[in-house]
């Protein structure tokens, strides 16, 4: 029987208290969202706070706005919520993408958009959306808010910039006209982590060519984008020998670990053929919303 | 600490140790043993249940979380004498053998239907997708809530003629 150590808990009644709490007992407390990652992990003793501030009633952190240039995004927001949504469809298929396949839909109606961040799984999917999409953290502590974009924000493997006294309330997303964008996993099964996924997101210039494009991928090692493949893609028509060249890059700047998901030279082909389809995908997606703007 | 909630139509206070998960609570608190104890790991949904009426898997939610907040377990389907559809459909098409993983399957069944009333073969199986049947029958487990949704008002249509013994 996993059963997580004792301590104590709290429910926060707004954003401002529950900084106030998390000032208030320091750096033995944590907070809860979702809860599917970090009580799994209090139930297995990797994690022991002495003081667990739930932040479930805090549904002003809990929406999705298309505010001008940007969507804003609750650090509450479930993923069901995400995924359910027909402006995140529209605008960011690739969120889409990834939403349905993070665990299962169950696992779904708990799960937070600021709890999946803020843990930084390497295996986990929306870490690589941001990064993909060039996504900014708002972190709000004492000392008023801060924007970080995903690179400051993500550190590494389970570490963010957000400090302990701190919250990561919004996610804010850049809408671009003339977009696509798509996410691909390999699992073993429903629910699974990663073997390996990829991101991409395209932007299409007036005259069908690239204008933007950036490719992510996840749980193969790599914490940032795989900027390679900028340099050959931007400027160029979209074009299968692109793509498959994009897709060696990709495989080349990876460094996955061999485990009991496969060993790394899967992972590389992996993260090879799943580049190429996510670039197809987006290229063709962001020719779609061209040609809808056109009409 | 103090909790309070609402299940299956009944209000309950309990004094509880934070740690408390909501699946313990259930089963060893308020000695409701439908719900089902499986692989304590967010993976198997035996231990299914509502909240608010939205399946969660009562292994990683804490007894304290559910506070204020409305459950249903299995024991809260049936009306009385009168079984829900889902219950009235897994026993119409076979949708159980060992029994272990039927309760979370009928709420995320029930949930669906709520939600959804007349899905696709699909979309049942998407639903039921963090639900582990190691008796490997999901193909009546979909018959079987696909019975739920072709009869709504399900046993109750069906009782004068067959009598259900619950």
């Amino acid at each position: 029987m996993q059963i997580p150590a004792p301590f104590d808990y709290v429910r926060a009644s707004s954003v401002d208290n529950a900084l106030a709490l998390l000032d208030r007992h320091g750096a033995e407390s944590r907070v809860v969202a979702g809860g599917h990652s970090l009580l799994p992990m209090m139930k297995l003793r990797l994690a022991r706070p002495d003081w667990l501030i739930d932040i479930n009633d805090l549904f002003e952190l809990d929406y999705l706005l298309v505010d001008g240039p940007v969507m804003r995004i609750g650090a509450m927001t479930r993923h069901t919520t995400l995924l359910e949504s027909d402006d995140v469809r529209r605008l960011f298929p690739i969120i889409c993408d990834a939403e349905r396949v993070i665990a299962d839909p169950i696992v779904r109606n708990r799960g937070t958009i600021g709890g999946s961040l803020c843990q930084a799984d390497p295996a986990e999917d929306l870490s690589t959306v941001c990064h993909v999409l060039e996504a900014v953290a708002v972190v709000r502590g004492p000392a008023g808010e801060r924007m970080l974009s995903m690179a400051e924000f993500h550190r590494g493997p389970y570490e963010t910039a957000v400090a302990q006294n701190e919250l990561l309330i919004e996610v804010r997303v850049p809408i671009r006209a003339g977009s696509g964008s798509a996410y691909e996993k390999v699992e073993r099964r429903v629910g699974d982590w990663a073997v390996a996924a990829a991101g991409a997101s395209v932007t299409l210039a007036g005259d069908g060519t690239i204008s933007q494009v950036a490719v992510g991928l996840t749980a193969v090692g790599l914490d940032h984008n795989v900027t390679e493949v900028e340099a050959i893609l931007v400027g160029q028509a979209p074009a299968e020998t692109l793509f498959i060249e994009a897709g060696r890059l990709a495989s080349l700047a990876c460094d996955p670990l061999a485990d009991q998901r496969g060993p790394i030279d899967y992972k590389r082909h992996l993260a090879d053929e799943l580049t190429r389809r996510v670039l197809r995908v987006s290229c063709s997606r962001a020719a779609a919303s061209v040609s809808d703007i056109t009409i | 600490m103090q909790i309070s909630m609402t299940i299956n139509g009944t209000d309950v206070t309990r004094e509880i140790e934070p740690r408390v998960l909501l699946v313990h609570f259930i089963r060893d608190d308020l000695r409701l043993t439908g719900t089902h104890w499986g692989c304590d790991t967010t993976n198997c949904g035996t231990c299914v249940v509502l909240m608010d009426g939205q399946p969660v898997k009562s292994c990683t939610v804490l007894a304290a979380m559910a506070d204020g907040h409305t459950i249903t377990t299995v024991e809260g389907l049936a009306n009385g004498a009168t079984l829900d559809p889902v219950q009235q459909g897994f026993m119409e098409e076979h949708g159980l053998q060992c029994g272990f993983c039927t309760p979370g399957m009928m709420l995320t069944a029930r949930a669906l239907l709520d939600h959804n009333p007349h899905p696709e073969p699909l979309e049942i199986r998407e639903a039921i997708s963090g639900q582990i049947c190691r008796c490997t029958g999901y193909a009546t487990i979909v018959r079987s809530i696909q019975w739920a949704a072709e009869h709504p008002a399900g046993a109750a249509a069906q009782t004068t003629e067959k009598e259900v013994h619950a």
